[in-house]
């Protein structure tokens, strides 16, 4: 078994798979839970200042999105922070802490937005024993109308202010945690750096209706013929995330800063497909939210399997695909595929073929008695084929080699060459 | 109750009320809401789909499957009942698993097929719970059509017809509409009365008459039919029953299995019902399972399906086999009767074993007994009273193309006539198709 120990900014856990800032995490019973089930570490859901709490919704919080079978593809939220007083809360962070001093706790926190607020709460949580904070700037719904949350994530100048003040007032690590509810995911990363983060967490949950009511003509969760956009999470927000963590990872200005992957990581397969584009361990919050805790076994053991058969450490993950990360105009156009069908794993359903004749570009031939195979005089290599196909193998991708002849264009197979010089392009430059 | 599974001969009450009556409700229970939308969760949407292309009636599977599975049954019951009127009755009594179900490609895949025809039936019971009829009536033609025989074939003939605004007079020879849906299957497949209840939905759309206790050859001729109407459509079945052709035949309490099953259906008290306790079977076809299920079901101690061919020339699929042997009937194959033994009743049937040669089946030497108080016969049925006038082709009533007949203006469809194969789907895709030539042709060149 590979070893899962993780050292991130300093925060040790005995494996990369934290639970989330969020409903999983609001009081000592959950997290004790979760650590009995094996989570690496836990990121208390996020505080408050000091005084009443917030109240929540009393009618449903969650909206879902499903797929075959009702499998729980998108989860929305309109939760706040925790509803319960700061004292309850640092009492319980103190005494879990005490009894799992091997498991990582980071506290969230969302106050207002002045240097008192924050310098106030950084002393409140400062003898809880907590292994670092993460600044909530991403919570989209309830906390964004009052200035906090993502209205801060939205504006770069205060992530800046408030990570500098964070730093200046406590010595622990500060993870900011970013709203994708921008345009460019890099502006906020650089502003967090500026400020002295030690790392970025990401994606917190993207504005969303899920569904709307279609007799009360409402969007859902609806409370009292009403509804709010609420915060979009699970396994559907996960090609989101992963584009914005490879592009923190890969931009000059944010190359380097530790990140912590979030985005519907539900396997361990999605753990690592974060971790290689350069998250340095993920959060995880509505896996467990459908599953329960003990999905973390799995993705323990997944991982730890990977690994092996990689012969690779936790280390030589991460990142490991950032390099492959390019732009469109960098990407190899003499890379020549062409989708084959193998008939002994087709079963024959045609999703293939209808989806090619009617949206692509016919080239997959239905012959008699249903066999589907492809005209590699028409097929481009969309790869739409190998994406509506039922059976998992059965289309496959098979490359040109160099020196074939591709039946569509009648062009030899050559070398690496690009848009930038392609004849093509009015802005072409000459091949260096 | 003083009869048991023991009590010898043929006998009523051979189980508690209670067990009977829990050995025939429904055999394949309907789905609820819940297994319905994780069943048509299954389904692929096939392009082009191998599923519709083997149903007789070219229902569009996937897109009623996809209606379910998006909350919308009674859209889904508008696809299946455009194509099959009796989409209801077919759901429960199609061999679905040597049609539709074969060739879905989740058998392929699985081995185990999305569940098309218990999604059908989930589909058109909730229409019809709602009591709703989805097809109304075209201005009227004035033309007035014959229907003979309100079996499958007859009632989709009929309700085409009506549909597009003829006048309809469906005749039946037995006292209720229905045909084999109401007479001639098991129990067990259609239970709560629902082939009636099909029949008064059907016959909701209007513009049927029903007029029962007619038979072609006694009360009705084909020649005052005509003479009477625009055209006439035959849908009469096979009401006569091979004999076996065995010494001994005569004897009491041998009988054609078509008279055990339909005597079973009208019983208002299983209880009463008298079955033998060694019971024999012979034949190969859903008729001789559904006589051997059942009787094994009043309670006989030893039925016996006896099928001269081999088992995998049997008529009743594998699915039906498996039924029949799961209710503990034993299945005997390539063996033929040769004589009925007994005095008065029957007591025994000598078999010969059979061999396949150049020349057909011929028997061996080799013979067995088995006991038997009652003797269901089930090689099939023959076209009866054929009207002058009509050409016949293999035993029965020879058509072309939608059904037509020799003779102009008459119609024939299901069991009576050449090129069907004995399944209700199909005399139902025949009637049906059969009303749209009538149509066209009572309407002239270029009407649909």
């Amino acid at each position: 078994m590979a070893n899962l120990a993780s050292d991130f900014v300093g925060i040790k856990s005995p494996n990369p798979f934290w639970l989330a800032s969020a409903p999983p995490t609001d009081k000592e019973y959950n997290v004790r839970r979760a650590y009995e089930a094996g989570w690496g570490g836990v990121v208390w859901k996020t505080l408050g200042s000091e005084g009443p709490p917030v109240v929540n919704v009393n009618g449903p919080r969650y909206g879902a999105v499903w797929g075959a079978d009702r499998r729980l593809l998108g989860l929305n939220n309109i939760e706040l922070i925790t509803d319960r007083p700061l004292e309850v809360n640092l009492r319980e962070i103190k005494s879990v802490k005490r009894d799992y001093p091997d498991r990582a706790l980071v506290i969230s926190l969302m106050v207002p937005c002045d240097e008192e607020s924050w310098k106030d709460i950084l002393k409140r949580i400062e003898d809880t024993g907590a292994d670092g904070v993460e600044l909530n700037f991403g919570c989209p719904h309830g906390m964004a109308e009052r200035g906090m949350g993502s209205a801060v994530g939205q504006v770069p100048e205060y992530i800046e202010m408030v990570t500098r003040w964070v730093k200046q007032y406590s010595r622990m690590p500060c993870i900011v945690k970013l709203t994708p509810n921008i345009t460019d995911i890099r502006r906020p990363a650089e502003a967090a750096k500026r400020g002295g983060a030690d790392a970025v967490s990401l994606i917190n949950t993207i504005n969303s209706i899920t569904s709307v009511n279609l007799d009360a003509f409402s969007p859902e969760p609806m409370i009292d013929g009403k509804g709010t956009h609420g915060g979009y999470c699970g396994p559907a927000v996960k090609p989101i995330a992963l584009n914005m963590v490879a592009e923190i990872a890969r931009s000059p200005e944010t190359r380097g800063l530790p990140i912590s992957g979030i985005g519907g990581v539900t396997t361990w397969r999605d753990a690592a497909e974060f971790l290689a584009l350069g998250a340095g361990n993920v959060q995880v919050c509505t896996a467990a939210m459908t599953y329960g805790f003990k999905v973390v076994q799995e993705m323990i053991s997944g991982l730890s399997q990977y690994l092996d058969d990689k012969g690779m450490s936790l280390g030589d993950l991460i990142g490991r695909a950032v390099p492959n990360v390019t732009d469109w105009q960098y990407l190899n156009l003499n890379y020549v595929t062409k989708a084959k069908i193998d008939p002994d794993l087709c079963i024959k359903c045609g999703r293939c073929y209808a989806a090619c004749e009617d949206t692509s570009h016919q080239a997959i031939l239905m012959k008699e008695g249903r066999v589907f195979e492809v005209n590699d005089a028409e097929c481009v290599a969309c790869n739409l084929c190998v994406d509506t196909c039922p059976v998992d193998g059965c289309i496959t991708m098979e490359q040109l080699p160099k020196g074939a002849v591709d039946p569509r264009t009648g062009r030899v197979v050559g070398d690496y060459a690009n848009w930038t010089t392609h004849p093509n392009n009015p802005a072409a430059r000459a091949a260096e | 109750m003083s009869n048991s599974m023991l009590t010898p001969g043929v006998a009523p009450g051979r189980l508690p009320p209670q067990t009977l009556a829990d050995n025939f409700t429904d055999l394949a229970p309907p789905l609820d809401r819940h297994e319905a939308r994780v069943a048509a969760d299954r389904c692929y949407f096939c392009h082009d789909a191998p599923c519709m292309a083997a149903c007789p009636t070219t229902i569009d599977i996937p897109l009623f499957i996809r209606q379910i599975a998006t909350g919308t049954p009674e859209a889904a019951a508008r696809t299946i009942l455009a194509q099959n009127i009796l989409g209801g009755m077919c759901a429960r009594v199609c061999p679905t698993e040597t049609l539709c179900e074969e060739v879905c490609v989740r058998e392929a895949a699985e081995g185990k097929p999305v569940e098309i025809g218990r999604l059908q039936r989930f589909a058109t019971d909730t229409l019809m719970a709602a009591g709703v009829h989805p097809f109304t009536r075209a201005a009227p033609t004035g033309k007035r059509v014959a229907v003979v025989g309100a079996g499958p074939a007859g009632l989709a003939c009929a309700h085409r017809l009506a549909m597009l605004g003829h006048a309809v007079t469906l005749y039946e020879g037995r006292a209720k509409a229905g045909g084999l849906n109401e007479y001639g299957i098991a129990a067990y497949k259609a239970v709560g009365g629902f082939a009636q209840a099909e029949v008064e939905w059907l016959l909701s759309i209007g513009g049927i008459t029903v007029v029962t206790g007619q038979r072609l050859g006694r009360e009705l001729t084909l020649e005052a039919l005509r003479k009477d109407h625009d055209a006439v459509f035959l849908g009469i079945g096979l009401a006569g029953v091979n004999a076996l052709r065995a010494e001994g035949e005569e004897r009491a309490h041998v009988r054609d299995a078509v008279d055990f099953i339909a005597e079973l259906r009208q019983a208002r008290d299983l209880a009463a019902l008298p079955v033998g306790r060694e019971v024999v079977v012979i034949g190969g076809g859903m008729t001789a399972v559904d006589a051997a299920v059942q009787s094994k079901l009043l309670g006989a101690e030893h039925v016996t399906i006896v099928y001269r061919r081999g088992r995998e020339k049997m008529s009743a699929s594998e699915y039906e086999q498996d039924l029949a042997a799961s209710k503990g009937v034993r299945i005997i194959t390539g063996a033929a009767p040769v004589r009925v033994l007994g005095g008065d009743t029957v007591e025994a049937v000598e078999f010969a074993y059979t061999a396949e040669g150049p020349k057909g089946l011929s028997l061996t030497a080799e013979t067995f007994l088995l006991r038997a108080d009652q003797v269901f016969k089930a090689i099939g049925q023959s076209l009866q009273g054929v009207p002058g006038g009509l050409s016949t082709e293999g035993g029965k009533i020879a058509v072309t193309g939608p059904g037509r007949t020799t003779a102009p203006g008459v119609w024939a469809g299901g069991d009576c006539a050449s090129g069907g194969d004995d399944l209700t789907v199909t005399a139902v895709a025949q009637g049906r198709d059969a009303a749209m030539d009538i149509h066209a042709s009572l309407m002239g060149a270029g009407a649909r």
